[in-house]
């Protein structure tokens, strides 16, 4: 379970999110859906730790622990996930060695015993397999010279691999053809589960036909300013983000 | 007359006259007016501009005496191996089993009772580099030295690996040599190690040596070098003179291991058309260690090549330097050159000073450089932590890549792992920041 109370964020002297609040339980799937500008990757950067958010109010919960005053890496291990919008290329890193890296590193975190090589391959093939990702992609160093829609794929590959609780998935939808929005959403779907949350940002109800949220929420002027089911990403679709930003030229 | 401006240059001139006793008296009276008539370098020195050896070497140390004693020495590698310790070559200390036909090792004292001039030249070799102040010193005080000669056409499998030990349980000096003569036609894979026995790694030792390797037309030398182990105190010059002779290929790559002072300087003559010269390494410093790493590529031949790529990973108060000048001179027309430094800083106490330079006097080559320094990116950093590993392992895991990026290239796979793991080992030892 995901809980955002009253979380106020700054950079420099700007004040992007201005006390969102939300909440999303096990097994459910929550989109989150706005204009640009409005702070949605801020609030996927601020979950997951990045440095240069100042945090001045409210707090971030996962499982019921406060997580902002942890590293990274330690969110990773308490379940957190976040799918990157721009996932960054590191030439020099093989794919496998990160994997393997990545994997254990939680592990031991968790004092679970570490994976060995084969068992890890076993594991990266299954998934790569469902997500078609192609063995000379592996091979690579980690997104160095993948297209958009491959390092997509090895975003949600990851995902299966690490098992997260809570899944975060920033603009995963962008710069995405319909044959690999369609692959990225169905490795999504199958890591729906009773246990795992998954907040879905998106400016398009497209990615929402794909998956399918059980809430919709938008967000304008750092904050929610409005929930609902999943008929409210069509309305969006219709009506435009209009009525949310009216207020902020005034 | 020469009058001797202070303490160092008496010391100097005393161990000299004692050394001169040990033979080659007229080549070594040549190193030594040449060190005489230049001095020790000081920051006033362009190609020294950076390591004031001057200021290091204020109180010279007494030459190592070496010993006999027995060692069992740590293998890293199945080679024959020439050990020298303190100043001293130890064949008893050495491999030299199962030498292949062709291939010849000898010590000071045999090359010099030899007095094979093609031996003696390659020994004291005239070109770049043979007026720096340091290769000078070591050309007069050289104690003892290690001579391998392959004939031509032989492909030696094994590799010959060159170690200089120090072992002393004092500060000492240490001057030694070390020639690689390779026939035409000839291929040989070298390996450079220098150290320090593991009980003696404070002492602050003074050593100078000199690899001279010196490749006939169309062969074929791998050299890796690894210098690690120096106490805080110390000063080391590590220099490689390289001649090239006409399609002669060299591949060189160097791990410097920070400890002290520590200056590895190289000199290249490329001497022959279409020799091809390729110098990559990675240079790791911390504390207040000062690792230069200083290169001049002498094109004297049409359609020559060389490649040179360094990493430097400096962290806390650690200064490092890269300094490469290729010299295209006007009959080296068809050259292709190109240098790249890259370093990148863990700290804010750390210091880079790197200064690629191209001197071009043909008109039809093509050359470039470039040197970067910074700090790890927080983008990659972040994804990585992101993913779940922890701030320490992260900077290992792309520092490694960083490092790798000159070790690429590495044919051997035993070398190349040797030379991750002890990057990995280094990186291990490190608070991240």
């Amino acid at each position: 379970m995901l809980e955002i109370k009253n979380l106020h964020v700054s950079v420099g002297d700007r004040e992007i999110l201005k006390g969102l609040t939300l909440t999303v339980k096990d097994g459910e799937v929550a989109a989150i859906m706005g204009p640009n500008g409005t702070g949605k990757s801020t609030l996927s950067y601020v979950i997951a730790g990045r440095e240069g958010y100042e945090v001045t109010e409210g707090e971030v919960l996962i499982n019921g622990e406060n997580i902002l005053d942890l590293d990274p890496h330690e969110r990773a291990a308490r379940g957190l996930f976040l799918a990157f919008q721009y996932p960054v290329e590191i030439p020099g890193v093989a794919t496998m060695q990160f994997l393997k890296a990545a994997l254990n590193a939680q592990r031991r975190s968790r004092g679970e015993p570490e994976l060995q090589t084969p068992d890890l391959m076993k594991r990266v093939r299954e998934a790569a397999a469902k997500l078609e990702v192609s063995q000379e992609m592996l091979r690579r160093p980690l997104n160095s010279g993948f297209s958009g829609g491959e390092k997509k794929r090895m975003e949600i590959l990851q995902m299966a691999l690490l098992e997260p609780s809570v899944g975060i998935l920033d603009e995963t939808d962008s710069g995405l053809d319909i044959d690999a929005l369609r692959v990225v959403s169905e490795g999504v779907n199958s890591l729906r589960s009773p246990e795992r949350s998954f907040l879905v940002i998106t400016h398009y109800q497209r990615l929402l036909d794909y998956i399918r949220p059980d809430s919709v929420h938008v967000m304008a002027q750092g904050v929610i300013q409005r929930s609902g089911g999943p008929e409210l990403a069509l309305e969006l679709e219709k009506n435009g983000y209009r009525d949310y930003i009216a207020g902020e030229a005034a | 007359m020469i009058k001797l401006a202070n303490e160092a240059d008496a010391i100097y001139e005393a161990q000299y006259q004692t050394m001169r006793k040990a033979g080659a008296e007229q080549r070594r009276d040549r190193a030594y007016k040449s060190f005489v008539e230049r001095g020790l370098p000081n920051r006033r020195v362009e190609s020294w501009h950076y390591t004031d050896l001057k200021t290091a070497l204020a109180k010279p140390a007494p030459l190592a005496a070496g010993d006999e004693r027995a060692l069992a020495l740590d293998r890293t590698h199945d080679s024959i191996r020439l050990v020298t310790l303190d100043g001293k070559f130890r064949p008893d200390l050495s491999d030299l089993s199962g030498l292949p036909d062709g291939l010849r090792v000898q010590s000071l004292h045999e090359a010099l009772a030899d007095d094979n001039p093609e031996i003696t030249a390659a020994l004291w070799p005239e070109n770049a580099g043979a007026e720096d102040a340091a290769v000078a010193l070591n050309g007069a005080l050289m104690q003892d030295c290690v001579v391998v000669s392959v004939s031509s056409g032989v492909k030696v499998t094994r590799p010959i690996e060159f170690v200089t030990l120090v072992g002393a349980s004092v500060p000492e000096a240490i001057f030694t040599r070390a020639a690689l003569i390779v026939g035409a036609g000839a291929s040989v894979k070298a390996i450079e190690t220098a150290g320090v026995l593991p009980r003696e790694t404070s002492i602050a030792t003074q050593i100078n040596h000199l690899l001279a390797l010196r490749l006939e037309n169309a062969s074929e030398v791998d050299v890796l070098s690894h210098i690690a182990g120096f106490g805080g105190g110390s000063v080391g010059v590590f220099s490689l003179m390289a001649y090239l002779a006409s399609h002669a290929r060299l591949n060189a790559h160097q791990l410097i291991e920070g400890g002290g002072l520590l200056r590895r300087q190289v000199f290249a003559a490329l001497d022959g058309e279409h020799a091809h010269a390729a110098f990559n390494g990675v240079t790791l410093a911390r504390g207040r260690q000062h690792a230069d790493t200083t290169l001049f590529v002498d094109h004297r031949q049409p359609h020559g090549t060389s490649h040179e790529k360094f990493r430097t990973i400096l962290d806390e108060q650690a200064v490092g330097v890269f300094q490469g000048k290729i010299l295209v001179r006007p009959c080296a027309q068809k050259t292709d050159g190109v240098m790249q430094s890259k370093a990148i800083l863990l700290s804010d106490g750390a210091t880079m000073n790197n200064k690629p330079e191209l001197e071009i006097f043909a008109d039809d080559v093509k050359c470039g450089h470039g040197a970067a320094c910074g700090r790890l990116d927080g983008d990659q950093l972040f994804y990585l932590m992101a993913r779940g590993l922890p701030r320490g392992e992260a900077q290992s895991l792309l520092l490694e890549a960083f490092a790798n990026e000159s070790l690429v290239d590495i044919a051997d796979e035993r070398s190349h792992n040797f030379l991750t793991a002890r990057i990995g080992a280094w990186l291990a030892e490190r608070t991240p920041s």
